[in-house]
């Protein structure tokens, strides 16, 4: 770590982001004219946003959905532009923002890897040398010479991490791409995290994983509705952030609640392949399992559930007492919701998960955007469908 | 490590654009543009048994077809099939990166939004693609004027690299400038592909030079004052076709012919067509990439 105070690598001075959310965006030549500029509502992603990165420091981004984290990311990685203010970056970059950037599902593991790589400031030469350590990190050695279109989805995202990983910039930005895959491969991830640090590259990191951001960072930030919440020590800033999330500065967000006559015990998100961790593919069927327990008897029982997109959009929900189900009184009971396809756009998704009384609306118990999963975009087989294919088998 | 980096500053300012520092970048990117190109051969011949033998086919096709036309039309142009193709083949460049090249930045939406890397190499991998082409099927036409014993034309020839070089500047302008248009105004894509419909009747592709210089009245017919020859050469491809015509054609007047093929005029005529619209093309290079760069910025926000 530099000792110099005025090594910078990042220097974001007063940094505003504005969008515009066109009612209908006017992407053609007669609605450009017609359109008058009022039906455009501003919406700032980020405020007056001031913060320093030194070199060879590692950055922790947080705050929660909305909050400006990825855009400032942008901002740094050139891919937005600020509305005003200045970004100052020494170093070669490179930013993690999503996994397996340009895979086509026509091309074999091997010509994704190099293509995914040069995205990520990869020379061929250097891809070379680290080919057999990708390929190791993502344990494909077998399949590297298939076309990814026969891949499952975890292999899919195993490789695009294991290029990820392999970057060799002085500033690398990261958004939440190390939260996906099993525990395994997280705990190796965070390990090359580690070795990034040790060999005096400047991270940011933006994640959910607040215990992370104790661990490993050096310094940290908080973004709230696009304002630098607090920044200094990451334990000082998870604190803040605690305290945010329990719902004491925002009002609006409450993470759980409830009487608890009826409790949630576990809920899992559960993939196609049946395993409970990391990322789905556009289009795949996805479960989510929910266990309950009475601690006292409840009559009127409703399970429900929401999906939320990153920027808040209700885009599923679903409750048993609307499918006619009268789950009755149990001690503990397990339910499934079976989502046939799940045919959103890639990206986070946030989970609530609701018990309340069907004919009052009391809340027993609700978490609110407690989970996560992430979709991905399914590079897919042209000849290849995949439907649902029931089955059942009985002895006669 | 970071010590030798360079700072870069990044504000609400569209960026001016200084071309040799571009161009560095540019250089530093070539990776992903080589990529980019493979990636789009592969995936265009994916699963084809005889791969890019059907690139190869398709100016094949041509040259059986008109020698087969010409003959029975009696076109009034002599070994048809050359004239034809050379003129042809650096048209389909032209068309074929303009509409993919159009639709570059819009169709990779997903790496524009997620990724940072230079935009231009987006349009830039459409020419590459149509590049490759290009070269395949001009060795087959080169392999035709060989074999069938028409021969190649001396002096001609040399015209051939800088009528290559003017469509190679004169696509990369165009092309930087439609994808980046595009991605701000859906329907210039649709408009392209008429103009193109257009523009290919424009150009002295299919019909002979000397038929619209004879109409234009030889020189001396004017239209407002202006030479109604001098009009019909506003159109940049014209000059690439003609230049690409007398190097491979060369004969402007085909032996035993009585009317000639080509405009009637002296090879340093032609180099100076092809010239005026190489310069032309330069200046159109710089002001397409100006606005391709100060647009490139918000990409990410328009798709």
């Amino acid at each position: 770590m530099s000792s110099l105070a005025n090594a910078l690598a990042i220097e974001v001075r007063d940094v505003s982001k504005r969008f515009r959310i066109y009612r209908e965006k006017p992407t053609s030549l007669k609605q450009r004219l017609l359109t008058s500029r009022s039906r455009a509502e501003d919406f700032w992603a980020l405020r007056h946003v001031a913060l320093d990165v030194g070199e060879g420091s590692t950055f922790g981004l947080i705050g929660h959905n909305g909050s400006g984290k990825t855009t400032l990311l942008k901002c740094v990685a050139g891919i937005l532009r600020p509305t005003s203010g200045a970004i100052l970056q020494r170093g070669r970059l490179a930013a993690l923002l999503e996994l397996g950037a340009g895979f086509h599902p026509e091309l074999t593991g091997r010509e994704n890897v190099y293509l995914n790589a040069s995205f990520l400031g990869l020379s061929r030469k250097q891809t070379d040398a680290a080919f057999d350590d990708i390929v190791a990190f993502a344990e494909l050695e077998q399949f590297i010479d298939t076309e990814v279109k026969f891949y499952s989805s975890g292999m899919l995202v195993r490789l695009g991490f294991a290029v990820a990983v392999h970057v060799e910039p002085d500033v690398l930005l990261i958004d939440e791409v190390l939260a996906v895959g099993d525990e395994a491969f997280q705990a190796k991830c965070l390990n090359r995290v580690r070795e990034f640090q040790r060999e005096g590259r400047t991270i940011v990191l933006v994640t959910h994983a607040l215990d992370t951001v104790t661990e490993i960072c050096d310094r940290a930030a908080m973004l709230h509705h696009g304002e630098l919440h607090a920044i200094g020590m990451p334990a000082e800033v998870v604190r803040e952030m605690r305290h945010v999330l329990l719902g004491m500065a925002d009002p609006g967000f409450v993470p759980e609640q409830g009487t608890r006559e009826a409790e949630i015990v576990e809920v899992q998100i559960v993939r196609p392949d049946g395993s409970s961790h990391g990322a789905i593919l556009s289009g795949d069927p996805l479960t989510i399992v929910v266990d309950v327990r009475q601690n006292e008897p409840v009559d009127d029982l409703d399970v429900d559930f929401a999906v939320h997109e990153s920027t808040n959009y209700l885009v599923l929900d679903a409750r048993t007492s609307r499918a006619g189900i009268d789950l009755g009184r149990f001690d503990k009971k397990r339910v499934r919701f079976k989502i046939q396809g799940f045919p959103y756009d890639p990206g986070k998704y946030w989970v609530t998960i609701g018990l309340s009384s069907r004919t009052t609306g009391h809340l027993y118990h609700v978490q609110t955007q407690r989970y996560l999963f992430e979709v991905f975009d399914a590079p897919r087989a042209q000849e290849r469908v995949e439907v649902p294919v029931g089955m059942e088998v009985e002895d006669l | 490590m970071a010590a030798t980096g360079k700072t870069v500053e990044r504000t609400s300012e569209s960026p001016r654009l200084h071309v040799g520092e571009r161009l560095r970048i540019l250089a530093a990117h070539r990776e992903i543009l080589a990529n980019l190109v493979r990636k789009e051969l592969k995936v265009k011949y994916a699963a084809s048994a005889l791969g890019a033998v059907w690139s190869l086919l398709n100016p094949l096709v041509y040259l059986a077809v008109f020698s087969f036309v010409a003959k029975v039309l009696g076109a009034g142009i002599a070994d048809y099939p050359v004239y034809l193709l050379s003129g042809l083949l650096a048209w389909n460049l032209f068309s074929a990166s303009m509409g993919s090249g159009a639709r570059a930045v819009l169709d990779n939406a997903n790496l524009v939004k997620k990724v940072a890397f230079a935009r231009e190499i987006l349009p830039l991998s459409a020419v590459g693609v149509a590049l490759v082409d290009f070269a395949l099927q001009s060795a087959v036409l080169m392999l035709y004027i060989l074999v069938s014993g028409y021969g190649l034309h001396l002096p001609e020839l040399a015209l051939w690299p800088l009528s290559f070089v003017t469509l190679l500047v004169l696509t990369v302008a165009l092309s930087l400038w439609f994808s980046a248009l595009n991605a701000r105004y859906r329907d210039v894509g649709h408009l392209l592909n008429i103009a193109l419909l257009v523009w290919f009747w424009a150009t002295p592709i299919v019909y002979a030079e000397f038929q619209v210089q004879e109409l234009a009245g030889s020189g001396t017919g004017t239209w407002l004052g202006i030479p109604r020859l001098a009009l019909y050469l506003l159109n940049p491809m014209t000059g690439v076709v003609a230049g690409f015509h007398r190097a491979l054609y060369g004969f402007v007047t085909p032996k035993g012919a009585q009317v000639p093929v080509l405009f009637d005029e002296s090879l340093a005529w032609v180099a100076g067509i092809v010239t005026i619209t190489l310069v032309v093309s330069l200046v159109g290079l710089r002001l397409a990439w100006g606005y391709f760069f100060s647009r490139s910025g918000d990409f990410a926000e328009e798709l």
